[in-house]
């Protein structure tokens, strides 16, 4: 690392990011914020509510039915791609010409419009059109996305499965490969075990990067909208709606403002929290120089 | 007979399976991942009446109709081109302001600069969920809801942080006594910036502009917020198919599949970096 030294002009060249951001970040969480404490009849006539919408919220079914779902959904995902990633990067050629395809076809998930993504699995899983929904149904399994809730759960996780992986691999795979090769030398002379290479060489290594991993991981899926709402538009019943659905449903449909802000600032809080707790032990991570 | 082939067969049998493991996880990674973009290809080029009357997993009766539909039909592709517009601008405005910012972050203590830097990221936290009404709102208000430039601005929320952590990974690697050396032979900071030290992290911008590209070109809710008629992307366009008499599978298909192309075409160049990327620039 190298040494920065202390220049207070520095700000100048911060500060069209500073601008820039404040106005597409500071203004609309500034609307937000004011939506939330106040009521209206309509006709832009505000009135000042405290703290009601906030209390009205917390004490909502809804809302803690869709945390509830949405913690269920990202832990489940967090469960099964950080260990999937990881087990697909220690396959990975390690260069050469099959290093740079398995790279490039596992990148192209990545690249595909949410929506996209959305609707090729709500084509792929369909029982009349869809390859999985036609071979689950051939094999005689019940699999019906739109009304039963199970296959709709199992749909979207399989498809963030499928989405995000390779996220996961591509990083470990980074990490996996700036271990030097003496590192690997010294563990063939001490006879160790592949398992103990995995524990006491690679693992340590790449907990950079897989930390990295889990926080976008959990940010991105925590905020996850279009996908599920393409395929199961939240269905069946509310089975799958998410935060991101339900405060949608909420501000853009149903243009209940009071309630939405409340539960957007409340939102925004939780996922600022746990990211901070990550990016505190990704910075602490990165000064031990790993 | 028994005793000279043993021995062979088992090692065979051991080392075969060590040699092939790799290989077959791999393998079964990769068909796992392209099997429903194949699916989705197969559709785009089967008619309607196939696709809905048989089953069946290549298609029969070859038909390119669909991609001609879009291609001729103005409110398809123009989808496309309002996209390319808005996500290219997009990525300007996001390098512009993201490459000094770096800079001063890579090479300068100053005050708030830690804090600054994490409340960055906080947006790229932000769910836009949560901005989609204040937006819709905000741009309505200054006039500017259906343009381009709306939702080049408001894909800024998680791009310009995200091209800044990026930018500020690859600006750590070059030494500080380019910088110095430059100072001394009597380049001015703008000369210096852009003569030498842009060329220096190349890479760096080209995988930053990469990531703008690609989260700009991926998001939905907040494109489609934002516009209504003159600048709705193809994302949006999408749901056209979706008539009275059921949905359009086929074209439906083929424009998924015409989204998919930029990204493929683009990801061969920053296949290295892309590790690096998705990381912000900290492997």
């Amino acid at each position: 690392m190298q040494q920065k030294t202390t220049n207070q002009k520095a700000w100048f060249l911060v500060l069209p990011v500073l601008i820039l951001v404040a106005f597409s970040a500071v203004i609309p969480l500034m609307t937000v914020v004011n939506y939330s404490v106040q009521d209206t009849f309509g006709n832009n006539q505000f009135f000042w509510a405290g703290l009601e919408w906030f209390e009205e919220m917390l004490s909502d079914e809804r809302m803690w039915n869709a945390l509830q779902r949405q913690l269920m959904f990202s832990g489940i995902i967090l469960a099964i791609e950080i260990p999937l990633g990881i087990f697909v990067a220690l396959n990975m050629p390690k260069s050469g010409f099959w290093s740079s395809f398995c790279l490039v076809v596992m990148s192209l998930p990545l690249l595909i419009p949410w929506n996209v993504v959305g609707t090729i699995w709500q084509i792929f899983g369909r029982v009349d059109i869809g390859l999985l929904g036609h071979t689950l149904e051939a094999l005689g399994i019940n699999y019906n996305y739109t009304q039963n809730t199970v296959s709709a759960w199992i749909t979207i996780i399989v498809m963030d499965v499928w989405h995000w992986t390779s996220l996961v691999a591509l990083l470990a795979f980074a990490g996996l490969k700036s271990i030097p090769d003496a590192y690997y030398q010294a563990a063939r002379i001490d006879q160790a075990s592949r398992w103990k290479v995995f524990r006491f060489i690679e693992l340590p290594k790449m907990m950079g990067v897989l930390m990295i991993a889990i926080l976008l991981r959990f940010m991105d899926s925590f905020m996850i909208y279009t996908e599920p709402f393409v395929v199961t538009g939240g269905g069946p019943g509310n089975a799958t709606t998410l935060l991101s659905i339900d405060l949608v449903k909420m501000a853009l449909g149903q243009f209940d403002l009071g309630p939405a802000a409340a539960f957007s600032l409340m939102y925004f809080l939780v996922i600022l929290l746990i990211s901070w707790v990550f990016y505190t032990v990704m910075v602490n991570l990165d000064k031990k120089g790993l | 007979m028994t005793d000279a082939t043993a021995p062979v067969a088992a090692t065979k049998r051991r080392s075969l399976p060590k040699v092939n493991s790799r290989a077959v996880v791999m393998t079964v990674y990769l068909v796992f991942l392209m099997l429903p973009i194949y699916w989705l290809i197969n559709m785009s080029l089967k008619t309607n009446a196939e696709i809905l009357g048989s089953f069946s997993l290549w298609p029969r009766d070859l038909t390119f109709a669909n991609y001609v539909t879009i291609l001729t039909d103005e409110a398809w592709y123009m989808g496309y081109v309002n996209s390319m517009i808005y996500v290219v601008m997009n990525t300007a405005i996001s390098l512009a302001v993201a490459l000094p910012a770096a800079y001063a972050f890579s090479r300068y203590n100053f005050l708030g600069d830690k804090h600054l830097f994490f409340w960055l990221l906080t947006n790229r936290m932000a769910p836009p969920a949560v901005f989609a009404l204040p937006f819709f709102q905000l741009y309505s208000s200054i006039g500017l809801f259906d343009t381009h430039i709306a939702v080049a601005l408001a894909h800024c929320l998680f791009n310009v942080p995200l091209a800044v952590w990026i930018l500020e990974g690859f600006m750590r690697g070059v030494p500080k006594e380019i910088d110095e050396t430059a100072y001394i032979d009597g380049y001015s900071f703008g000369r210096f910036f852009v003569k030498i030290f842009m060329p220096l992290i190349a890479s760096g911008i080209g995988v930053a502009a990469f990531f703008c590209f690609m989260f700009s070109w991926v998001e939905l809710l907040l494109s489609r917020t934002l516009t209504s008629v003159d600048a709705k992307p193809i994302a949006a366009t999408m749901t056209r198919t979706v008539g009275a008499a059921g949905v359009d599978w086929g074209v439906l298909a083929a424009a998924g599949v015409l989204t998919i192309v930029p990204g493929a075409l683009v990801i061969w160049f920053v296949r290295n970096y892309i590790a690096k990327g998705f990381a912000l620039g900290r492997v």
